[in-house]
């Protein structure tokens, strides 16, 4: 039904979303139909159980893996307590049950979300973004709502299931080299078993690099989704932006101090890197470029503020 | 959100519920007959200021629009967390006017589309030992919870759990305890 809204939805970027994951669907497929083909029955079903577990396994405890990994703790209101009133507001605001609040102590300010589901959800943020860093209130709040967008989008759902193929992928083509996955050698006087390993090798390895490029790309799209929503919900886009830029370090490239002093530390700078170079690493990145995000970012803030309403 | 949503990455701006404000005349009388607790006349509207000219223009309309209705005096303030508050006042005994009042705001911002910046309303009480107390509505979920403060962070939870058990039958009461956020220093109270 169409409703008049002031939140224009993003057509492209939900086709593209789509395609990718439709990509990803047929990939899987594929590569099962070629594994039925290649492996022998009785070995198929164990590989199969093997790669749902360690799926199974990540997704349900990704919030104390992530949490774990990342040294956080949580805390509770009384300990941060604007921490705390923060997520409270967008939480009340945004109509979702409060996550976890966790702090991990590093020097780098950043966040992230994890948790299964938005009932199991933590939201983490580094003692850097909340101190450290010279970030507003709102641009902190930014980046929590962006965190909080990406629970209610259930991403951590998302892209384990899509990365299921991968790992999938990966396994089987480990297990073709070390085990033959149960080939009757036996019987093998003509090679075909051989042959077929090493097919179902290849055939994995292939699988295994497309579909990483397709998770890649996904997971670029969900933030893409993810700024949109939290700069939506705080009706503060720039403020999104601006954090971003921070954090990426933009703003430090932005010349501070005199050239002939800044001259000897060029050298650790990524940035000067080969154009072509650049567009690889985009097409492996987890995020989308901070130049891509920030231009969406604008266009949201323009049909924010606008007069025009679109339905 | 739906499974299509999930699968999208889209979550839509959440419409608020303005229609369980007007439980609140009742309420006050049912917290006057069964205890101490009395309208202060104060009540506020707290939303969230978006960027833009478009918003600007809603929220200067309110104001003019609150201002043109005869009585209530109307406070403009921002808190510490960006947030807006726009602050009535009436009559002590004039609950209906005041309730009136906020709904012309909530509905001025929802018929301007800028209802998902809303974050809650405020009446506050008082009882005759100074006790403060807070009736907070959340809009996207339609109910209501107490507030009542003593000093920084302190709350007096056993009051607020009291006025649970009172206002059970006059109010939608939020039964998720976690998302009864306190709002210190928040204006009217």
């Amino acid at each position: 039904m169409a409703t008049k809204t002031r939140f224009a939805p993003d057509r492209g970027l939900t086709s593209r979303m789509v395609l990718v994951m439709f990509l990803i669907g047929l990939l899987a497929v594929a590569f099962i139909a070629a594994l039925i083909a290649f492996v022998p029955t009785q070995s198929l079903p164990i590989v199969l159980i093997i790669a749902a577990l360690i799926l199974g396994a990540q997704f349900f405890f990704s919030d104390k893996i992530a949490t774990f990994a990342m040294g956080a703790r949580e805390v509770s209101p009384e300990q941060a307590p604007e921490l705390h009133a923060i997520v409270d507001r967008l939480c009340a605001m945004a109509n979702m049950p409060k996550p976890r609040v966790a702090i991990s102590d590093t020097p780098v300010p950043n966040a992230f979300a994890t948790g299964r589901n938005p009932n199991n959800a933590v939201i983490c943020v580094t003692t850097g973004l909340m101190r450290n860093s010279n970030l507003t209130k709102e641009e902190v709040e930014g980046v929590l709502a962006h965190e909080l967008s990406h629970v209610a989008h259930r991403d951590v759902l998302v892209i384990t299931i899509a990365s299921f193929l991968g790992i999938l992928a990966g396994m089987v083509a480990r297990m073709a080299f070390w085990f033959g996955l149960g080939g009757d050698r036996r019987n093998d006087r003509d090679g075909n078993a051989a042959m077929a390993q090493l097919v179902i090798m290849l055939v994995s390895i292939v699988t295994y690099a497309i579909s990483f490029l397709l998770v890649r790309a996904l997971s670029r799209y969900r933030e893409l989704a993810a700024d949109r929503a939290g700069a939506h919900l705080t009706g503060n886009p720039m403020a999104l932006a601006s954090a971003l830029q921070k954090i990426t370090g933009d703003m430090a490239k932005i010349p501070q101090q005199d050239l002939r002093a800044a001259e000897p530390y060029n050298a650790f700078y990524f940035a000067p890197a080969l154009a072509s170079k650049e567009s690889l690493m985009a097409l492996l990145a987890t995020h989308p470029s901070t130049e891509k995000r920030v231009e969406q970012l604008i266009k949201i803030s323009d049909q924010l503020g606008s007069n025009q309403i679109s339905r | 959100m739906g499974l299509l949503d999930t699968l999208l990455g889209r979550s839509k701006p959440v419409q608020p519920n303005l229609d369980q404000l007007f439980g609140l005349p009742s309420a006050a009388l049912t917290l006057e007959v069964n205890g101490t607790f009395r309208p202060t006349g104060y009540g506020s509207v707290c939303y969230r200021k978006a960027e833009g000219v478009a918003f600007s223009q809603v929220e200067s309309d309110v104001e003019e629009l609150l201002e043109g209705i005869d009585g209530p005096e109307v406070q403009v303030s921002k808190d510490k967390y960006g947030y807006t508050w726009l602050l009535c006042q009436r009559a002590q005994d004039d609950m209906t006017s005041l309730v009136n009042d906020l709904h012309a705001v909530n509905s001025a911002l929802q018929d301007n589309l800028f209802g998902p910046y809303l974050l809650c309303t405020l009446v506050s009480f008082q009882d005759d030992r100074g006790r403060k107390l807070a009736l907070i509505y959340l809009y996207k979920q339609g109910t209501f919870y107490p507030f009542a403060p003593l000093t920084e962070p302190q709350r007096d939870n056993t009051l607020e759990l009291q006025i649970k058990s009172q206002l059970g039958n006059d109010l939608r009461l939020e039964k998720d305890l976690s998302r009864w956020f306190p709002v210190w220093g928040a204006p009217g109270l």
